[in-house]
């Protein structure tokens, strides 16, 4: 067997994959994350909890209405993605005169009553969510075997993150946004209605965060908990990234991922931690983050 | 925390300041008689844990949001130096604070780098980190924790599996961190921390090194959770993962914020709330996750004064504050 370094290849392979598979998901959860603080101002900490909602109503679709996950590719988001818009429209826009950490504190809340109430439902245990009946088996690339369904996440999560920059980037409502993000008051004198605006931009960062999860619920288990497990893991790749680039949090996801695939091949004992190892070296190097202006 | 109004203590009159006191001390000395005294004490070290929290919060305006790796921290070390190395209990604890101040020095030194929401994200995940160090150290025993952590005899002499020992002994070191967090809050240390709160740049162009200052204050608001998480592992008689986790400094947020941000007396009060509630529903079948989750809501919606803050704002609560109405 060919060896890298006193590691298998096919070892090496497997565990990139498995990283460039969380990548996946920190660079859209990030990418999220992102665009609601650039114009919010307001640190999600209720992403995870729409991510973990994102699965379960793909997995509660497919129990009770027999809808499966292509339809749940599109309904669980635009679900998740209403709810957060509500959620905005509620409370959020209550706070934006405030401190930025009541954001930060009130989605706090909101996320553990989120899994609270999932967990009281549904217990700590994971629910299976079986691959599509398209994307099952796997494919031969020469050097490694890769399962179609880990394939298929790779290249959509890479597709709606450059779709993503790219409606921002190039649209008129990107314009919109990016003009709201500098100077919301001008913006605002020129007949955009920026309230409803913010109200889409929250519900397109929890809509997002629940794409993730529906894409995530055939990886891991469909469980109340896998959104508090992740999501502080984002908030580091956010700190090393630093928030003032769309295209810095999503590169920044998938190196992290890299980064802990690698370290599980080579030292496995410290794979949990060595994101917010990375994290603590950047921020002794560039405190403002790989691609962060300064604050 | 820009809205948070606090009370000036320049004109607080005196004589009610001593009478509020009195108070306090006569109910820390009938509580064990009337509440089961475990429950009491263990109030009073996440009312001490949580003064510590506002220390940093309400004082310096840093929102940390990592401060269970210095309390279940200390609480480990503790544990450890009592079970393993065999030290009296006041050693084991001052093992503890000394853990949770190198530990505090650490995570302040990076987290203070950054400021604002990050500086809250960055205390979050160095804490996560330490949580997983905790999952998987030797000494920490995983998923088990420390358990049988002899109470010992303090100083060698007074046996701490008295119940009413060990009831003195938490009032004590209770009554000593609140003293501790009241004299550095009233000194002109306290004063400069909270002109960086209100104005950083300010405070900067003063020649003010505000690092430094920042720095500090998180060393000591995590010496203090430490003392608190110390003593809760004597009381309890074992230290676990619970205590690092995540969910523990969101609670003692929420015990600060439910109480009055920037208030001494708010922290105790939100802790006697939160701790109290858990009690009741521990009984209960109904998660506390959803509670808790919900009160922060309604507390930033609608309550971000604290049950204390809002008794200040009132008129009858001005009066007591000895302030002029204005």
């Amino acid at each position: 067997m060919t060896m890298v370094f006193g590691v298998p290849v096919q070892a090496l392979l497997g565990q990139l994959l498995v990283g460039l598979i969380n990548g996946s998901f920190y660079a859209l959860l990030s990418l999220g994350l992102a665009i609601i603080f650039g114009l919010l101002r307001i640190i999600n900490f209720a992403h995870g909890a729409q991510y973990m909602l994102g699965a379960f109503v793909a997995y509660l679709l497919l129990a009770y209405a027999g809808i499966g996950y292509w339809g749940a590719l599109i309904l669980a988001p635009l679900i998740v993605g209403l709810a957060g818009a509500a959620i905005e429209r509620l409370a959020l826009s209550r706070l934006y005169d405030l401190d930025p950490l009541y954001g930060l504190l009130f989605t706090f809340g909101l996320a553990l009553a989120i899994e609270g109430s999932f967990r009281y439902v549904y217990g700590s245990a994971g629910q299976p969510y079986a691959v599509p009946q398209a994307l099952t088996g796997a494919r031969n690339l020469g050097f490694m075997v890769l399962p179609n369904y880990r394939g298929w996440v790779v290249v959509a999560s890479l597709a709606v993150c450059i779709a993503t920059w790219l409606a921002i980037e190039k649209t008129k409502f990107g314009a919109y946004l990016r003009a709201a993000t500098e100077n919301p008051t001008l913006v605002r004198a020129f007949g955009v209605n920026v309230p409803l605006l913010l109200t889409f931009t929250y519900g397109l960062g929890a809509a997002l965060a629940g794409l993730a999860g529906v894409m995530a619920a055939p990886i891991y288990q469909v469980s109340p908990l896998m959104g508090s497990n992740i999501i502080i893991v984002v908030f580091a790749v956010v700190v090393v990234g630093g928030m003032g680039s769309i295209l810095g949090a999503v590169v920044t996801g998938y190196m992290l991922g890299l980064c802990e695939g690698l370290t599980k091949v080579f030292y496995p004992e410290a794979s949990n931690i060595v994101i917010f190892v990375i994290m603590a070296i950047v921020l002794l190097i560039r405190p403002a983050g790989l691609f962060g202006r300064t604050a | 925390m820009t809205d948070v109004v606090l009370a000036p203590p320049a004109k607080r009159s005196k004589a009610r300041g001593i009478a509020l006191i009195a108070v306090g001390l006569v109910l820390l000395a009938v509580a064990p008689f009337v509440v089961y005294p475990i429950f009491v004490m263990k109030l009073l070290c996440f009312a001490l844990f949580a003064a510590a929290f506002n220390l940093l919060l309400g004082y310096a305006g840093l929102l940390s949001f990592g401060h269970a790796a210095f309390f279940g921290g200390a609480a480990y070390f503790t544990a450890h130096a009592v079970k393993e190395w065999g030290l009296t209990p006041e050693l084991g604890v001052l093992v503890g604070v000394a853990g949770a101040a190198a530990l505090g020095l650490v995570v302040g030194f990076l987290a203070i780098r950054r400021q604002g929401i990050y500086f809250a994200m960055i205390t979050l995940a160095l804490a996560q980190m330490f949580f997983f160090f905790c999952l998987q150290a030797r000494f920490t025993h995983g998923e088990d924790g420390i358990q049988g952590v002899p109470r010992g005899h303090l100083f060698g002499l007074i046996d701490l599996n008295q119940p009413l020992a060990m009831y003195g002994f938490v009032a004590v070191v209770f009554l000593a961190g609140m003293v501790a967090i009241h004299r550095i809050t009233e000194s002109p240390f306290g004063m400069i921390l909270k002109s960086i709160r209100e104005n950083e740049r300010r405070a900067t162009s003063l020649g003010i090194s505000v690092g430094s200052y920042k720095l500090a204050a998180f060393v000591m608001s995590a010496a203090l959770a430490g003392l608190a998480g110390a003593t809760k592992a004597l009381v309890f008689q074992f230290a676990t993962l619970t205590d690092v986790g995540w969910q523990m400094s969101g609670e003692v947020i929420l015990m600060t914020l439910l109480g009055g941000i920037g208030t001494m007396i708010g922290p105790v009060v939100g802790a006697a709330i939160v701790t109290a509630l858990e009690n009741y529903l521990a009984t209960s079948d109904f998660p506390p996750t959803i509670v808790i989750g919900l009160a922060f809501m309604l507390c930033v919606l609608a309550f971000r004064r604290g049950v204390v803050g809002e008794l200040l704002a009132t008129r009858w609560g001005k009066r007591l504050a000895g302030r002029s109405e204005d």
